[in-house]
């Protein structure tokens, strides 16, 4: 059953079009993979999907459980259960992690942060009343962010490249993580060029120049991704033959 | 209630004091209405004389040099009727390789139209630290003038710290001039955070000469302002010691029509001395408003918070 419909979804930047006619089904409950080399669209669909700045004119439909999402702001879709976590998370100077875990989360209590971050693999003792800027490496932030996104239990969480900068024992952590937005009720959309990330999901869908190219199992996409994908000596230039046939 | 009882109960409501400290007879406190005295006590090691005059208070602080006050020395500063005009002349002398934490409780909770005057000279012998944190309570309608004024002289290898911080209720009029001279190896360590809104004014000027060798200092300005409150931050950091070093650093928030001007200047004297600084000022970042606003905050919930965050 989907909960997230992207429908005929066209995007231009800066003239440039960026997302073409894109149409995809988003399981409920499901761990999904957005999954393209870089310049693809992903990103710019998980912003559009998000309702970012810059993001909010296109064309086409987006719906969330069959109603249209389009004319919402940024805040209103999350208040209606969707959220993002950024490839690279943004610094808060000032900000305790306790006190930006606490604005997202569903419960405010400090006893559901620290479990929150225990579940990230971040000691709450230690991280609960530092600040979530510079003096955090890339993976803590990352971390922190998903602590975040787990205590705001949303029902659709877009995860842009969760591993990117971060360490081996970090990635498992994050991917305990995804796994337990899952068991929480969360539909995952895991936006990535990562075979390792890709691995984690549970269906798959493949992008080039902002186009569909091929949908479906896991090891199907990522047999395509590995073979015809990253050796392409043109980077984000669809097989014609896989868009004609299959998009 | 008596208006020491109604000031106590006022500071500790708005300022999360301990309502203990003001019973507790190791920590010294001076409580003042106005321009009246309603309760003092000292400890061993520190004289506290206190003068009323006509128009305001004169008070010396003075500590026996090698005296180390274990609590902080709680000053509570208040002025309870809607009007009136508060002048506190300060004189501190604290004798060398002594040390000090003050905790100033400025607050004026019903002010329509009250101004808060402070002129100080504080001199901090050798070896001496000098910790000051004045922490303000002023009325929701902004209706208060507060002129902090002090020159301050740091003796070698002295450290003087002050923070200043608005926690409750509407800037209204903040002008604070402070001047300070560090002798070698001494530091200067001054902040401000202020957040400023509807037709505030906030002025801030803070110097500081580093003039002996290895003296170190820091000024730290973090505002913000809304509607269409002002802000003026002339941070200047000079050395001439050799070896000095310095940063001044000035972060202003603007939303609405609010408006901000930082001028942090640096004058080194010395080939062997460094100085730096930093001024941003702009309105709230894009990225960190988008990513409160994913977890289902307004924006201007967003704001707050990072705002908030900014001035902490």
């Amino acid at each position: 059953m989907g909960i997230l419909q992207v429908d005929n979804l066209s995007l231009k930047l800066n003239g440039k079009n960026i997302l073409n006619n894109l149409t995809i089904d988003f399981w409920e409950g499901h761990i999904h993979a957005v999954v393209g080399p870089n310049g693809a669209g992903k990103s710019t669909l998980a912003a559009t999907i998000m309702g970012l700045s810059g993001y909010r004119t296109f064309e086409g439909d987006i719906s969330l459980k069959g109603k249209s999402i389009r004319d919402l702001a940024l805040d209103e879709r999350a208040r209606l259960g969707i959220t993002l976590a950024w490839q690279e998370p943004a610094r808060f100077e000032g900000l305790s992690i306790r006190e930006f875990i606490r604005s997202s989360a569903a419960q405010k209590s400090n006893e559901l942060i620290s479990e929150m971050l225990d579940k990230v693999g971040l000691e709450p003792d230690e991280y609960m009343d530092r600040a979530v800027d510079k003096t955090l490496s890339g993976g803590e932030r990352k971390k922190v962010e998903l602590a975040s996104i787990l205590a705001m239990k949303p029902r659709v969480a877009l995860l842009d490249e969760p591993d990117s900068g971060i360490d081996i024992e970090s990635i498992n952590r994050i991917f305990e993580a995804v796994r337990l937005l899952k068991e929480g009720g969360t539909t995952v959309i895991l936006i990535t060029h990562s075979l390792a990330v890709l691995e984690q999901a549970e269906h798959a869908f493949l992008l080039c120049q902002g186009q569909l190219v091929d949908k479906g199992a896991v090891q199907k996409i990522k047999s395509y991704f590995q073979d015809k994908c990253l050796p392409c000596p043109h980077k984000n230039i669809p097989n014609e033959e896989m868009i004609g046939g299959k998009a | 209630m008596n208006p020491q009882g109604e000031l106590i109960t006022t500071i500790y409501d708005y300022t999360d004091t301990d309502p203990r400290v003001l019973k507790d007879p190791e920590s010294a406190h001076l409580v003042i209405n106005g321009n009246k005295v309603l309760g003092m006590h000292s400890v061993p090691g520190l004289k506290v004389d206190v003068k009323e005059l006509a128009d305001g208070i004169d008070v010396a602080v003075d500590l026996e040099a090698g005296v180390e006050i274990a609590k902080p020395v709680h000053l509570c500063f208040g002025m309870l009727p809607e009007t009136g005009i508060q002048k506190i002349i300060l004189n501190v002398n604290i004798g060398s390789n002594a040390r000090i934490s003050l905790q100033a409780h400025c607050v004026f909770p019903r002010a329509v139209d009250v101004q808060h005057i402070m002129d100080a000279r504080i001199n901090i012998g050798d070896g001496a630290r000098y910790s000051y944190f004045e922490k303000h309570v002023h009325s929701p309608g902004g209706g208060v003038k507060v002129y902090p004024k002090a020159v301050v002289k740091v003796g070698r290898k002295a450290y003087f710290k002050t923070e200043f911080e608005l926690i409750k209720g509407r800037v209204g009029l903040i002008d604070i001039d402070y001047e300070t001279t560090c002798e070698e190896r001494g530091v200067v360590d001054m902040t401000a955070r202020i957040s400023g809104r509807d037709d505030d004014v906030i002025k801030i000027r803070e110097t500081g000469a580093l003039v002996g060798e290895y003296a170190r200092g820091v000024l730290t300005s973090k505002i913000a302002v809304r509607d269409r409150a002002r802000a003026e931050v002339y941070n200047k950091l000079s050395a001439t010691g050799a070896h000095a070093r310095g940063h001044v650093d000035c972060k202003e928030i603007v939303k609405d029509q609010g408006v901000a001007t930082a001028v942090p200047i640096v004058e080194v004297h010395h080939p062997k001395a460094h100085i730096t600084h930093e001024a941003a000022i702009g309105s709230v970042d894009n990225k960190q408003l988008e990513t409160l606003m994913a977890r289902g905050l307004s924006e201007d919930e967003a704001s707050e918070i990072i705002i908030n965050g900014l001035l902490s």
